[in-house]
């Protein structure tokens, strides 16, 4: 998303008043980012703000460190040496087998107390479930500020982190800093700031603290865990095309032409938030401000007005092309290519075209 | 029982109208809802005391013009409402919130009860910063479960929870004890139409209103604006992107041509696109 300011307007409420940073606080250096691990799968959102962090840290000229807190063994060793690779200089790890599954009293004690311990300038975390729940105790714990769901990070002139997000549902961004407390921390959302390379290196240096907690003193216990079946779950967020439908599609059975055509590509299909609240797709599928934020190199859009919470959530891809009938409908303005058509003529043509043109043996396949 | 629901009074974004020239946000006229969260979260409250037997409290800390949503909980079926409102509070970011509220959450128990359960929505459609229910469950040493789909039971003899929390990649089943905080997923099921009687019952019935120092709050500094570590430097407008879309005029074959047109700007994606195609 662009955000050079077009005009700044002064805050309302809340302006701005720096004071000089409490004497307590002048040590706290250096960008963290919170490895996110469940069940020995880093979270990708974690690989992003590294690529987030590297940037803050070199302006910075400090230290980006990696936080990686899991149970002992193989996967949490791996997440720590995979830090490395996207641009750790070194790795705080709580490593004890009481965190093998992701409850809030554990993370939240092993996450808080490594922060007073090293003391971090800024502190960033994924906006996933799991990174909102241990974020929002561990800036209360540490009675910081906390800004959610940032589209830009930066520093400024003086070293403080400029947090920038949507506001009033995408209309408006917002730049929001934490000046007198420390450590700064904020959350960004999955597929909102791009993968960083991965660059083979050795492990550095992994400075060790204790989880300092028995099963006793945790008093929510997992009783299970029921993981999405793999039918039902969707990686719309990574994927690299998506076919999304919107209400103009005009009814769940015309969906079906956004699937297939999504299948015909081996893409992801998505939606606009009507068709979740009318109970034609199921949520997971939402792309926008309150679903699901994208970065395919491909996003057809078909029947989709292109609302601004709509827009926020696709203007990562590459390529967007627009299929409506209304040539002054708002997704033209941001979509690269479109085509005013009906989209219910168009999509089984566009997919019985692509199936010609991509796989010319994929008829025979289908009708086996 | 005692559940205690926090509910939000929001504008109806929907409806939000951005200024052109001073990119200021309109408020004037701008109608107000409750946050569409908090009721999935009361509804489930009350559904428990519908099965369970006690009371249900909301509170909200807003201007008093949020009595208006306070008073609609009540005909929904709550039982008491609690406004918090005093200019020291306005400008909070979250941390500030959560101050205020768990000083009035300590104040509710101690005139009406300690709460078994304090209820929150997922989330609000404006700030849309999901961090006030675990600030205030850490405030008041309260255990949490977010994103809580399903509260599949509840023991209050032995004083425990179960509930189906949303991770990432699945479905967690949690048990934890009481008293907990508990933000709420958005339910199928609907929020219930007030019945008459509850109607009736919500026009008449007070709202507890209390300023700061009625809460019991102790430190006005830790309140609002000056209580908040966040500040809000700048408000802008996104740049809009400087090219249109590129329309693509369909002729015969509009299919045809659109896939040219797409291959011809990313030549790239024909190969991607075949081997993802392979992939299914
Ligand atoms: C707080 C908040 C959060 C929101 N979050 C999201 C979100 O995350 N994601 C989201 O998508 N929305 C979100 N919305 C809703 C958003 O404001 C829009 O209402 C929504 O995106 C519109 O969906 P749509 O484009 O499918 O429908 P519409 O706006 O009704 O557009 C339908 C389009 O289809 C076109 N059309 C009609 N017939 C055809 C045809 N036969 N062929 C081709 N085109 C046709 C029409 O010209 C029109 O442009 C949110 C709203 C609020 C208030
Ligand atoms: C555009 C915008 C962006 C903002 N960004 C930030 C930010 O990044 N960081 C920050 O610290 N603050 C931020 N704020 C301030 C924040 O919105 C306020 O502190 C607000 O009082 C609570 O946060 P929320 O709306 O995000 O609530 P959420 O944390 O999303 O709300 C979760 C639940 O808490 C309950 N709840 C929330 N507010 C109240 C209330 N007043 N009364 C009763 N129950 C309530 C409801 O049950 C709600 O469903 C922002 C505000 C705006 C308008």
């Amino acid at each position: 998303m662009g955000t050079a300011p077009k005009t700044a307007a002064p805050a309302a409420g809340r302006a701005a008043t720096k004071k000089e940073l409490p004497e307590h606080f002048k040590a706290y250096k250096h960008v963290w980012v919170f490895i996110e691990q469940e069940r020995g799968q880093v979270h990708p959102v974690s690989w992003e703000l590294m690529g987030a962090g590297r940037k803050l840290a070199d302006k910075l000229k400090v230290d980006l460190a990696a936080v990686v807190i899991g149970p002992e063994g193989e996967a949490t060793q791996s997440a720590a040496a995979e830090s490395f690779c996207y641009g750790a200089d070194l790795v705080y790890m709580v490593a004890d087998h009481l965190l093998a599954d992701y409850r809030n009293e554990s993370y939240t004690k092993a996450l808080t107390d490594v922060v007073n311990t090293y003391k971090p300038e800024i502190l960033l975390l994924g906006a996933t479930t799991l990174g909102r729940d241990l974020a929002g105790s561990v800036a209360t714990t540490l009675l910081t500020g906390l800004t959610a769901d940032c589209t830009e990070l930066d520093v400024d002139a003086d070293g403080s982190l400029a947090a920038t997000r949507p506001t009033f549902g995408g209309s408006l961004l917002c730049t929001i800093y934490t000046l007198n407390y420390r450590p700064q921390m904020a959350t960004v959302r999955p597929r909102v700031m791009p993968m960083p390379e991965r660059v083979v290196r050795p492990v550095g240096r992994v400075v060790n603290h204790p989880l300092g907690l028995v099963e006793d003193d945790i008093v929510t216990k997992v009783l299970s865990f029921l993981p999405d079946r793999d039918s039902a779950k969707s990686n719309l967020a990574y994927a690299d095309v998506v076919v999304a439908g919107g209400l103009g599609l005009g009814s769940p059975e015309n969906f079906q032409l956004v699937r297939q055509l999504a299948t015909v590509l081996g893409a992801e299909y998505g939606c606009s938030r009507p068709l979740v609240q009318k109970g034609w797709v199921t949520s997971d599928r939402q792309i926008g401000q309150t679903g699901k934020t994208i970065r395919p190199k491909l996003y057809i859009a078909a029947g989709i007005s292109g609302a601004i919470q709509h827009r926020v959530g696709v203007e990562g891809a590459d390529l967007i092309v627009a299929i409506n009938t209304d040539r002054n409908a708002p997704i033209f303005d941001f979509a690269h290519m479109g085509i005013v058509t009906d989209a219910i003529r168009l999509l089984p043509a566009l997919t019985a075209a692509f199936r010609a043109r991509l796989s010319p043996h994929s008829r025979d396949r289908i009708a086996s | 029982m005692h559940i205690v629901v926090c509910i939000k009074q929001v504008p109806d974004s929907a409806q939000i109208r951005v200024h052109p020239v001073t990119n200021t946000i309109m408020r004037q006229g701008v109608p107000t809802i409750i946050n569409p969260y908090d009721l999935f979260a009361l509804e489930a409250a009350l559904e428990l005391r519908d099965q369970f037997g006690g009371e249900v409290t909301v509170l909200t800390m807003g201007p008093p013009s949020a009595e208006d949503s306070l008073r609609k909980a009540l005909t929904f079926g709550a039982d008491r409402a609690v406004l918090l409102t005093d200019r020291f509070f306005a400008g909070a970011d979250t941390l500030a919130t959560t101050y205020a509220l768990a000083t009035a959450i300590r104040k509710i128990s101690t005139e009406f009860g300690a709460p078994d359960l304090v209820f929150t929505g997922k989330q609000t459609i404006d700030g849309d910063t999901a961090q006030v229910g675990p600030g205030i469950a850490k405030r008041l040493g309260l255990l949490q479960l977010t994103y809580v789909a399903k509260i599949s039971a509840l023991d209050l003899t032995a004083r425990t929870i179960d509930a189906e929390r949303r991770s990432e990649g699945g479905v967690q089943l949690l048990r934890t004890r009481l008293p907990c905080l508990v933000t709420m997923l958005e339910a199928t099921n609907q929020i219930r139409r007030g019945a008459m009687a509850d109607a009736l019952r919500a026009a008449r019935a007070p709202i507890v209103k209390w300023s700061a120092q009625d809460a019991g709050v102790e430190d006005i500094s830790k309140c609002g604006l000056r209580g908040s570590p966040t500040i809000v430097k700048r408000v802008f407008a996104p740049v809009a992107r400087s090219e249109k879309a590129e329309l693509i005029e369909g002729g015969e074959q509009p299919a045809e041509a659109l896939i040219d047109a797409i291959l011809k700007r990313q030549p790239a994606l024909e190969t991607e696109l075949a081997a993802l195609a392979r992939g299914y």
